[in-house]
């Protein structure tokens, strides 16, 4: 087979001194699928970058089908036949499938107007092509995750791309539609279309991908043929040091209920209700997984637990009090902590300090204030200890914690979570876009929680994760409750699939008050 | 009072109705189109205000129409580049941009209009008009007739610009690309357009919609320049730009009631009430509505909205 893209001794460094990419050399074959995996900062979507325009190498060569090629903008990239599709969707959400399509090509009537129906005959002519089932003519707001994906990747086949990026393509679908998108990735092969993909999800990489390349720290490790390698070994040469993928031992004791939630509603801003009586428990001791396709209650319902959000009715009980009508202060001081899924939103503030950060939720102890005045000095012993025992690689306790990267940051959150020694913990989204050395230690740092006896309400739309921590699962679906699974250690994540989607609900789900 | 709703609901108000909504729904085209491109631009007050007093001038020295319509238009025009080169290309914040160059432009008129004049009354510079216009049939029709006929041209290039407005957003492939661009810039750039060139597009357009605002002030609804005559037109522009939801109709309900309830003062002002108390209440009234239309928008929730996927990716997280 022929190499359709050449990558040869590839360094980046950013301004900032970071080195991105250390001679990076990488071949990829045409008509193949093509994995780069790597954890998070290894360098991969960096290097992706380069290929397609968006920023520059400092030296190294890339070679187009024999060519030299050195895309100075995407636009480039797109004109010699790459297509990219990214982790955040580019699409406008306010315009139909078809006119994002032909965003930037429209065609014309007359040479002046836009010419909408040829778009929408363009479109479906294109979607038929390439089996890309789509609704042309639907506003992307209207459509789920899954298809607008698919718009990307017609986007860059109707630019005529032969070479696709997929950057972490499956991070927001469900198994089921990234199964589907993998039959897509299957048949654009046989139609001679070449494919890289990002990811760090190994399972998916074992089962689409030809070859793989494993980055890590800015280098490549290797490449290989994906049939060479094994699931573990993969993670070995990604973190360099084994990884336990394996479910969490099931608590040895579990206490009484810490968090109850009975019938409980809540309506949306634009009026449709999301949540719809919701009714559960977590006991001191456990770990209740929430599984769900997200926008299907979830957040809501983590921002009702820690007062963000009101509620229409039902009860939110921490231990026996009612928390329904406190505030998000009044509640943390009944002992619940909350890891936002928006970290940079809800979980710190970006251009302040690791140690005001830290200190945020505390900073009124006599420890470390009194009315008119900070013991810093207090605040500094204090974060330094945090970072000591949370793992966390920071230069300074007093730099801007949005220097730190993903990984670390979402530590600076759960050290100051947990630290606060809580009885309920809320963590929604834990370790969304962390790398699996980090994933791997703040499950580390949850399952201890749970072993002192708190309890643990996880929401995460990461199956993986769910499967290994909980210790019963619930699984929301347009705002209900859809399926309980009493004991997690038997699920799978083919058994959670058909009700994450609605096709399936277990009859007794949303009558049933859990004992 | 009861001659006052006699006079509220009588042809010659609502034909002032029409008059006194020409110089908002120009400048609400502008806002409503920059707004479509992602940019708040609150520099409407700047451009008329340029724009009128270039038409003026221009229509005194060459006594021609065109020419003054085609200087007012271009001085829009570069008022509405000017501030896209600030906030474009120099990155500054696009408010303040705007707040600069509204001062500009109420310093720099005053300061030429004294060279100009010499210090003399204002009046003494009469502008050429833009002309008015009977409508041939819809003339002789009753009520109706007398509503729609016989205003200044540039009351029906207003009605017009609506239509040109919906035209160029929704049916050209440049409209096209200021909706993508002001819903998803990252979208619009990752297949090639360049996001700052379709938003200077955006606000030279409404450096024309804008000028043609500022030219119908000076030299149609009034036909000589005086200090600050936009008199906050600009900025109301703004609310009803954004109450029309930026859509073409939409913008002229909204600019057509802020003329209705600045029509309905100018008659009540005939009233035994304090004028500065009249004077208030087409402002009362922005106030009013604005507060009734967000409430309507954020009322059952008083927290923040839980957020949606797009608009997100403004706060990355830097690589270590």
């Amino acid at each position: 087979m022929e190499t359709i893209l050449s990558i040869q001794n590839l360094w980046k460094i950013y301004p900032n001194g970071t080195v991105a990419n250390q001679d990076v050399s990488v071949d990829i074959k045409e008509g193949t699928i093509h994995a780069i995996v790597g954890e998070n900062g290894a360098g991969k979507t960096t290097l992706m970058k380069v290929v397609f325009g968006i920023t520059q190498a400092k030296s190294g060569n890339i070679s187009l089908r024999g060519k030299l090629f050195a895309p100075s903008q995407p636009s480039e990239a797109i004109d010699a036949g790459i297509g990219m599709v990214h982790q955040h969707l580019m699409l406008a959400p306010e315009l139909t499938v078809a006119e994002n399509i032909v965003l930037g090509v429209e065609p014309k009537r007359g040479g002046v107007f836009f010419d909408f129906d040829r778009a929408v005959q363009t479109a479906q002519e294109i979607s038929e092509k390439y089996q890309l089932a789509v609704p042309v003519d639907k506003p992307i707001s209207e459509l789920p995750i899954g298809t607008r994906q698919r718009v990307e990747i017609l986007k860059a086949l109707y630019r005529n791309a032969e070479l696709l990026i997929l950057d972490e393509p499956t991070a927001v679908l469900t198994p089921q539609e990234t199964e589907i998108l993998f039959q897509t990735l299957d048949q654009l092969k046989e139609q001679g279309k070449t494919i890289v993909f990002i990811s760090h999800k190994l399972k998916e990489v074992k089962r689409i991908a030809d070859t793989v390349t494993i980055m890590r720290a800015a280098k490549v490790i290797d490449t290989k043929p994906a049939a060479e390698l094994s699931i573990e070994g993969i993670a070995e040469l990604m973190v360099g040091h084994k990884i336990d993928l394996s479910r969490v031992a099931t608590p040895e004791h579990i206490g009484p209920a810490k968090l109850s939630v009975r019938n409980l509603n809540m309506t949306r801003d634009d009026g449709v209700q999301a949540v719809r009586n919701v009714s559960f428990e977590v006991a001191g001791g456990e770990i209740l997984g929430v599984a769900g396709v997200e926008g299907n209650g979830q957040t809501e319902l983590v921002r009702a637990l820690v007062g963000l959000l009101p509620v229409d009715s039902g009860e939110i009980l921490v231990g026996s009090t009612d928390i329904a009508q406190l505030s998000p202060k009044d509640i943390r001081q009944l002992g619940v902590s909350h890891i936002p899924e928006d970290r940079m939103e809800d979980g710190v503030a970006p251009l302040m300090s690791i140690q005001e950060n830290i200190i945020v939720d505390r900073y009124e102890k006599a420890e470390f204030s009194t009315w008119f005045r900070i013991f810093w000095k207090n605040v500094l012993a204090h974060t330094v200890g945090l970072i000591r025992d949370y793992r966390i690689h920071a230069g300074s306790p007093k730099h801007e914690i949005s220097s730190l990267s993903g990984g670390n940051i979402q530590k600076c959150v759960v050290a100051r979570e947990l630290s606060a020694d809580p009885d309920v913990v809320v963590a929604s989204q834990p370790t969304r876009g962390v790398d699996i050395g980090s994933w791997e230690h703040l499950h580390t740092l949850i399952v201890e929680a749970r072993n002192r006896g708190r309890a643990v309400f996880l929401v995460s739309a990461d199956l993986d994760e769910i499967l290994k921590l909980s210790t019963r699962i619930i699984v929301m679906f347009e705002g209900e409750i859809v399926a309980r699974f009493e004991d997690a250690s038997t699920v799978t994540a083919q058994d959670l699939g058909p009700y994450m989607l609605g096709i399936k609900r277990q009859e007794e789900s949303s009558a049933k008050v859990s004992a | 009072m009861s001659t006052l709703l006699e006079s509220i609901f009588s042809v010659e108000f609502f034909f002032a109705v029409l008059r006194v909504s020409t110089p908002l729904i120009f400048p609400a085209l502008g806002v409503a189109i920059t707004a479509m491109s992602g940019n708040i631009n609150i520099g409407l007050e700047g451009i008329m205000l340029i724009a009128a007093f270039t038409g003026v001038i221009v229509s005194i020295y060459t006594e021609s129409l065109m020419l003054a319509l085609l200087a007012g238009v271009a001085s829009g025009v570069f008022f509405g580049a000017a501030l896209g080169y600030f906030h474009l290309k120099l990155k500054a914040d696009i408010i303040l941009a705007a707040v600069a160059l509204n001062f500009l432009a109420s310093g720099l008129t005053i300061f030429l209009l004294i060279v100009i004049t010499g210090g003399r009354n204002t009046s003494a510079l009469r502008s050429l008009t833009f002309p008015s216009f009977n409508i041939p049939v819809l003339q002789s029709i009753p009520v109706l007739g007398p509503i729609l006929s016989g205003h200044n041209i540039m009351t029906y290039v207003a009605f017009l610009s609506v239509f040109v407005y919906y035209v160029v957003l929704f049916k050209t492939p440049l409209g096209l690309r200021i909706r993508a661009v002001g819903q998803n810039p990252d979208a619009a750039r990752s297949v090639g357009i360049n996001v700052d060139r379709v938003k200077l597009y955006a606000l030279m357009i409404s450096g024309v919609f804008g000028a043609l605002g500022g030219l119908y002030l000076s030299m149609g609804y009034v036909s000589w320049f005086s200090r600050d005559m936009v008199a906050g037109r600009g900025f109301i522009a703004v609310a009803a730009a954004t109450m029309g939801g930026n859509l073409s109709f939409g913008t002229l309900l909204g600019s057509m009631l802020f003329g209705l309830v600045n029509t309905a003062t100018i008659y009540i002002s005939s009233l035994d009430i304090p004028s500065d108390l009249v004077q208030s209440i087409p402002y009362l009234a922005t106030v009013i509505v604005l507060a009734i239309y967000s409430a309507r928008n954020f009322a059952p929730r008083k927290r923040r909205a839980v957020s949606t996927h797009h608009g997100e990716n403004e706060h990355h997280e830097k690589k270590p």
